[in-house]
């Protein structure tokens, strides 16, 4: 089976093409960099993504704080994933990295924080 | 106290503008910035993707601003926040920078040399002229962005997005994800305006509809939006009579286009370039002015912010040279766009300040197939690129080594789409 993509992980976007071959493996053209193939034979077999959100903070300057799963998750349990994150009060100060979530539905992915908030 | 380099803007143009220059040996630096942190509209950009060039990894916009914001803070760069800039005026060898904040009211500032970094706008509503009322709940798509992402205030429910362009991709699903129904994307042109991998990640994936040719004839609702009228357009752009459509909405983000923030840019007289909206810049991004320098989004949108770093990185460089009396200002080459090409950032080039290569910046016109794009000094063809596929939303960056351009002793350089041979 040949399948078109575009490749997403970075904004340059390449043109792929994934061909299946007769032994199971995957054969990825149009790359232009080692990345691309790995999300190609990713989408086939278990599409990913990072997601980038918000959560309530307290104390601090604003009263969002942005944070992301530290891995691409499923993409069937996006809707799941946001559900719990949106039940998330934390309190400043936070550095970037700080974990917000640990173990996310299991999925052994953390969620942190994606920028510094001093308390205030 | 006269500075050395003054940056005008705290976004990642102006961060790496001063990260450079000092690193460059300008001593006294100063950042000036209008909102209440350092880090420009990367702040409320909170999707990942930035940073793939400049870092090899794929950080969020409040992620890749932290990095030039730490070093901004680890080279002691001196910044003040909630400080607008009014107006800059030449006085030869010393440029004086109007601004006022809370803490010291009006003040002068001098400094030998300004990189100018102040990034762009959204176009709005009243700019693109749709009949109906102005209810609440039409917003431009970088404003809702700012409420979701960093107030945490949630705009509306049921949403229509006029435009492709990347906030407006990024915002459907932003809202998507914070529980909204995004009905559809509109967008004018037979094509998007949006980088392809937002078409993918942030439409394709939800199964939001991207109508092409489509565009929004009129806004329905006196307080409050209550729909939208959409309608077809032919190759003109012209609406095509019976196509129309009227969709129940509470919210419509608007997503049509950017404009470069140039009001002190012209009022201070530096000679302006029709096609980007920005000033005319050099290699190094001097512009018309001797010490004023620009750099960013100020001088041409640009749709990632690695490029607009690489681009500060000369600016910052310039401006450290300049005050040490280095940079030469005799221009070589002028460049120009011929077929296919929209605009060519440099517009202009002093080869002597050039280290191993020109980057030129520029944008095609339309989509484009397996075509190439040739520079050409008279009608000696000096260096050839080729690309899969051309897209107006995706920047083109053609680098020149300094060995070609050295070959011809001056000229212009005219960028032309042509059949691959
Ligand atoms: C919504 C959106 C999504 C994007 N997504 C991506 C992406 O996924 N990947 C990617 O690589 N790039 C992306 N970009 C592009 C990238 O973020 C921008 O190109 C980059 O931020 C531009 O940097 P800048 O410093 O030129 O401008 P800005 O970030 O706009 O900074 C300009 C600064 O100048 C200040 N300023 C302006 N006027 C004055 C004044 N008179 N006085 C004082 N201060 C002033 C402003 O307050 C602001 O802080 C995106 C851009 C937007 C808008
Ligand atoms: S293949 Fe590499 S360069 Fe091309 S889009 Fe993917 S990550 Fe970017």
């Amino acid at each position: 089976m040949k399948k078109d993509m575009t490749c997403i992980v970075c904004p340059i976007g390449c043109q792929m093409t994934i061909e299946e071959k007769a032994d199971g493996t995957y054969e990825v053209t149009g790359n232009t960099c080692k990345r691309g193939p790995k999300y190609a034979i990713n989408e086939m077999t278990n599409p990913t993504r990072v997601i980038p959100t918000t959560v309530v903070i307290k104390n601090a300057m604003l009263p969002r704080l942005p944070v992301k799963t530290a891995e691409p998750i499923p993409k069937g349990q996006i809707f799941d994933a946001m559900a719990v994150i949106n039940q998330v009060v934390v309190e400043a100060p936070i550095k970037t990295g700080d974990v917000v979530i640990k173990d996310l539905l299991g999925l052994g992915i953390d969620v942190v924080a994606t920028r510094t908030m001093d308390k205030c | 106290m006269i500075y050395d380099v003054v940056i005008l803007g705290g976004g990642p143009a102006g961060l790496a503008a001063a990260v450079e220059a000092k690193n460059d040996g300008a001593e006294k630096v100063l950042i000036l910035e209008r909102d209440r942190e350092l880090g420009g509209i990367l702040n409320q950009c909170i999707h990942n993707g930035f940073g793939l060039h400049t870092f090899n990894e794929e950080l969020t916009g409040p992620e890749y601003a932290e990095r030039y914001i730490q070093k901004v803070k680890d080279l002691n760069i001196p910044y003040m926040l909630d400080t607008m800039v009014l107006d800059m005026h030449d006085n030869g060898d010393l440029k004086s920078i109007h601004v006022i904040n809370e803490e010291n009211g009006y003040m002068i500032i001098e400094t030998k040399a300004v990189v100018l970094t102040m990034g762009c706008r959204e176009r709005t509503s009243g700019a693109i002229g749709i009949p109906g009322y102005r209810p609440s709940g039409v917003f431009t798509a970088g404003t809702a962005q700012r409420f979701i992402n960093m107030e945490g205030y949630m705009p509306g429910k049921e949403v229509v997005i006029l435009g492709s362009g990347d906030i407006g991709l990024i915002m459907a699903r932003r809202m998507t994800l914070e529980g909204a129904h995004v009905q559809a994307v509109c967008e004018l042109m037979p094509y998007s305006n949006g980088l392809v991998r937002n078409i993918v990640q942030c439409l394709d994936d939800y199964d939001i509809p991207l109508k092409l040719s489509h565009t929004i004839t009129f806004i329905h609702g006196k307080d409050r939006l209550e729909g939208v009228t959409v309608a077809k357009v032919d190759e003109k752009l012209k609406v095509i009579p019976g196509t129309e459509e009227f969709i129940p909405c509470d919210t419509l983000l608007l997503s049509v286009g950017l404009i470069p923030e140039n009001e002190i840019t012209r009022n201070a007289g530096v000679v302006m370039d029709n096609r980007t909206n920005g000033a005319i810049v050099g290699e190094m991004r001097q512009t018309s002015m001797p010490g004023v320098f620009a750099c960013g989004n100020v001088v041409h949108v640009h749709d990632l912010v690695d490029f607009v770093s690489e681009e500060a990185v000369l600016a910052g460089k310039g401006a450290a040279k300049y005050i040490k009396g280095d940079l030469d200002t005799e221009i070589t080459f002028t460049t120009t766009n011929g077929d296919g090409i929209g605009y060519v950032v440099p517009q202009q080039v002093a080869m002597t300040n050039v280290e191993e290569k020109v980057t030129f910046y520029m944008r095609v016109r339309q989509v484009f197939k397996d075509k190439v794009v040739n520079a050409y000094i008279g009608d000696q063809l000096i260096a050839t690129k080729k690309e899969k596929k051309l897209l107006p939303a995706e920047m083109v960056n053609f680098k020149i080594a300094k060995d070609v351009l050295a070959q011809y002793p001056a000229g212009e350089i005219r960028f032309v789409v042509e059949e691959a041979k």
